[in-house]
Parts: structure tokens; C-alpha cells; sequence
């Protein structure tokens, strides 16, 4: 993926609050997924118009953090889930 | 020591063991429920609110064929309520433009449609229902029209397995985005049909380098989960992640199993939700302590490295080919159990033709 990808979740897969074991957790066909803060914060900013660049860019000031330590963690993060079926994403 | 008992996280619901289909591998039991057995709407829709309290996420609605329950649509509407993620395990046999329109209103999730074959004479033939083939793939072409996402599930055996590369095609021609390749297991009627459907070592290793290539190049476009053999493997696979550990399974007329094929051991005792709540089975039920955690494990497998993957693997296979639940799961190669094992591959996979299937009837 580059960072011109419009990352999203497609249908059949959605974030939600698990309040039994609370946790925010990522649901798709026969896949459960627990997030960690990190991982909240990426998906919710999948919002299907945001790219890669921007959504790094935004967790870089919400964070204070590098954007090149950020950068690379969120493409590694959003792939992978690519990989699982979890996120498609489509060029900008 | 105490075993420290997770929240399930997913639930099977046998809706019903009617089917149009004969498949002779089916998972059911040998003994199927009639539909006078079966649960009744307002005590499946109590079942789905208890597993979200209790904490399971998914809920995957099978059969036999979900799609026989006239309350099918209900069902899912009850399931979403309860804020469960809906999945829908069918052969497509059943529904209809109509059905799955009203299916999608209710939320329903996700389909999981089974694939007997990759041509209408072989699909016909082993799901013993002629037409079935064709109509499954205009089912197929209504999902795909709605949108639902798609998992195929072919279930693969002597007879098709040398069709994967067909099979995994026609995966990405239906738009799914998900294929299981699920080698059968034999339990229920695939153990009575072993011999008919055991694929040779020959089979197994064509099937693997066929799963590890298209792994590779359908990256990002189709994700395939490979179900092996387990005769042909080294180690046993981690049945349903530990015993109680993760998922449960309600079978047509409320019966609790810690997995589908629980029932094949004599001696466990089991609940039903008519009697006793979700909770109080998943937690004190006798059947789902009694191959809970690790500290029953004979010796062989305390000891083991692989304790902790996969927990002595599968208790109703230990129990078919051993006649002893508790033994390590024949499939490891470090078990007393294997020789059994291998004599049973070697009589059954001999360059003869397979027996007759017994269909599920």
C-alpha cells in the first residue's frame, strides 16, 4: 500500500466495545480481533476519505509524536489487516 | 489448581438438523432431532441475549440447513439485537431473492455458503440433491448482488480434493472474499463414509503447495484459511482452541456441547438451555469441565513442548479411532495412538476404489 491508499473497512467488519472484557475489539467474518489504544486510534479515523498520509499526519499532532515513527506503524498496521480481509482500500 | 475460565467468545446454534442436502461427510449426529424437537423462536432469541451477556461476539446460525427454520429472518433479527455478529452457515438450498433481502434488513453480518463441487455433476452427486448445484450459484450471484461478504466453504476429500485449483477460482468468480478449504473431519457421518473419503499422501501434497501458492499471489483479494487432513499430520490440531476454552455449540433442541461432536463421548453428561442458563453450563457444566484447561492431561502431554498449543488436540477423535477420550489425540506422533491411526490410513487409502458413500438421510 502507499500512502495515497484511502483505507476503510468494509462491510461485514465493524469496531465495538466489548463490555464484558473491556475492550474495544475488531469484528469480521470468523475473526475477533482485540485493539489496543493504538489500534482504535488508526481505525477510527478510517473514514473512507482520509488517506494514509492524513490519518498518520493527525495521529502524528494527537500524539506528539514523530511522523516518521508514526508513519510506517500505521502502513504495517492498516496492510496487515488488508491481508486478513479485514480493511480494503482504494486509491485516492 | 483452579482453571481460570474465559468468556466464550463464539456460538454455534444448530437451528435444526433438516437439510435438503445428503452430504456424507455432514458434522451432524448420526441420530438427527426431528423438528418437533427443535427450539422455538422466543427460546433461541433468550439463548442470543444470554451469549452476548455471558461475552461471546460471534454467532454463527447452521444447520443442517438454517434455512428450513421459517423464523429464519426472525432469528437474525433476534441476534443483532442482542448485538451479536450474525453469520450465516448455508448451502444457499432454501433462499431466495426475496429471503435475502429481508435477510440483509435484519443485519445479518455475513454468509458462509458450502461448496459440495465444482460442477454441477460432481456438487449433485455428493450433496445427493439433483439441481442443487445451479441453484446455489444463483444464491451466490443474489449475494454478491446485495453485497453481503462471502465465504465459500468447500469442503474437500478424496473426490474433489484434486479439484482446488478450480475450486479456489471459482472463490474469486463468485466475489468471495474468503474461502475455507476444510479437508473434512471425521466425525458424525464423515466417520461412517472414512474409507470413501480419505484423500491419499499424494492428494494431501499437491493440496498444500495449491493453498501455498494462491496464498501468496491472491494476497490482499481473497484470504484462504486451510483446514489439512489431520490423519496426514505430525501434531494434532488445537481442537476448538482448548475444551471450554473459546466456543460453544447449541444443538436443534437446546443441548450445550464444548463442540459439535461432544455427544460421541458416552460418558459426558451435558445441559440444556431449557433447564440450566448459558452461564452456569459454560462455567459448571460437567461436560465442559471435564476436558477444561491442562491438568487433566496424561503425562505424554504435560510433558510435552506443545502442551500449550495444542492441548493434546481432539477429544472425540481420541474417542472414535482409541475409544478412550481422555488419551492424547491419535494424530500426534509421540502418542502410543498413532500405530491405530496409521493402520487405519494405510487399510483405507489402498490403491482401490472407495467404498459407497452411506448419505446423510
Amino acid at each position: 500500500m502507499t500512502q495515497d491508499d484511502v483505507p476503510y473497512l468494509p462491510r461485514g467488519v465493524r469496531t465495538r466495545f466489548d463490555t464484558v472484557r473491556k475492550v474495544d475489539v475488531l469484528l469480521g467474518p470468523e475473526r475477533v480481533l482485540v485493539l489496543d489504544q493504538v489500534g482504535t486510534a488508526v481505525l477510527g479515523r478510517l473514514d473512507g476519505k482520509a488517506n494514509l498520509a492524513q490519518i498518520s499526519t493527525d495521529l502524528a499532532e494527537v500524539y506528539d509524536a514523530p511522523l516518521e515513527v508514526i508513519a510506517p506503524d500505521v502502513i504495517a498496521f492498516v496492510e496487515d489487516l488488508r491481508d486478513r480481509g479485514m480493511v480494503h482500500a482504494r486509491p485516492r | 489448581m483452579l482453571v481460570r475460565v474465559d468468556p466464550p467468545m463464539a456460538m454455534l446454534a444448530e437451528l435444526t438438523h433438516r437439510c435438503p442436502l445428503a452430504c456424507p461427510y455432514c458434522s451432524n449426529p448420526t441420530e438427527l432431532l426431528a423438528k418437533e424437537a427443535e427450539l422455538s423462536t422466543e427460546t433461541w432469541a433468550d439463548v442470543f441475549q444470554q451469549a452476548a451477556k455471558l461475552g461471546v461476539l460471534q454467532l454463527h446460525l447452521s444447520g443442517g440447513e438454517p434455512a428450513s427454520r421459517r423464523d429464519l429472518v426472525e432469528l437474525v433479527i433476534a441476534a443483532r439485537e442482542a448485538g451479536l455478529y450474525t453469520n450465516l452457515i448455508t448451502s444457499g438450498i432454501g433462499l431466495n431473492e426475496r429471503r435475502l433481502h429481508d435477510l440483509d434488513d435484519a443485519g445479518l453480518d455475513h454468509v458462509q455458503l458450502s461448496l459440495q463441487g465444482v460442477t454441477a455433476e460432481m456438487a449433485d452427486r455428493i450433496g445427493g440433491y439433483n439441481g442443487g448445484f445451479d441453484r446455489k450459484m444463483h444464491v451466490a450471484e443474489i449475494i454478491s448482488d446485495i453485497g453481503f461478504p462471502l465465504t465459500l466453504n468447500a469442503v474437500m476429500h478424496r473426490e474433489n480434493l484434486d479439484d482446488l485449483p478450480a475450486t479456489i477460482d471459482m472463490a474469486r468468480r463468485l466475489g468471495a472474499r474468503r474461502i475455507e478449504v476444510a479437508c473434512v473431519q471425521f466425525q458424525g457421518w464423515a466417520l461412517i463414509n472414512r474409507a470413501a473419503l480419505q484423500p491419499s499422501r499424494a492428494q494431501v501434497d499437491a493440496a498444500k503447495e495449491t493453498v501455498a501458492r494462491a496464498i501468496e499471489t491472491l494476497k490482499g483479494h481473497l484470504v484462504i484459511d486451510f483446514v489439512p487432513p489431520d490423519y496426514y499430520s505430525d501434531f494434532p490440531k488445537a481442537c476448538m482452541n482448548g475444551w471450554g476454552s473459546t466456543g460453544l455449540n447449541v444443538t436443534p433442541n437446546g443441548t450445550v456441547l464444548p463442540c459439535h461432536a461432544a455427544e460421541t463421548i458416552p460418558h459426558l453428561q451435558f445441559d440444556t438451555v431449557t433447564e440450566r442458563t448459558l452461564e452456569e453450563i459454560w462455567y459448571e457444566g460437567d461436560a465442559f469441565n471435564a476436558y477444561r484447561g491442562t491438568d487433566w492431561l496424561p503425562e505424554l502431554c504435560q510433558s510435552c513442548d506443545r502442551r500449550d498449543i495444542d492441548f493434546g488436540g481432539c477429544r472425540c477423535q481420541a474417542m472414535a479411532v482409541l475409544g478412550d477420550a481422555g488419551a492424547p489425540d491419535p494424530v500426534c506422533r509421540k502418542s502410543g495412538g498413532r500405530a491405530a491411526l496409521d493402520a487405519l490410513l494405510k487399510e483405507e487409502t489402498k490403491e482401490v476404489a472407495a467404498p459407497d458413500f452411506v448419505f446423510r438421510r
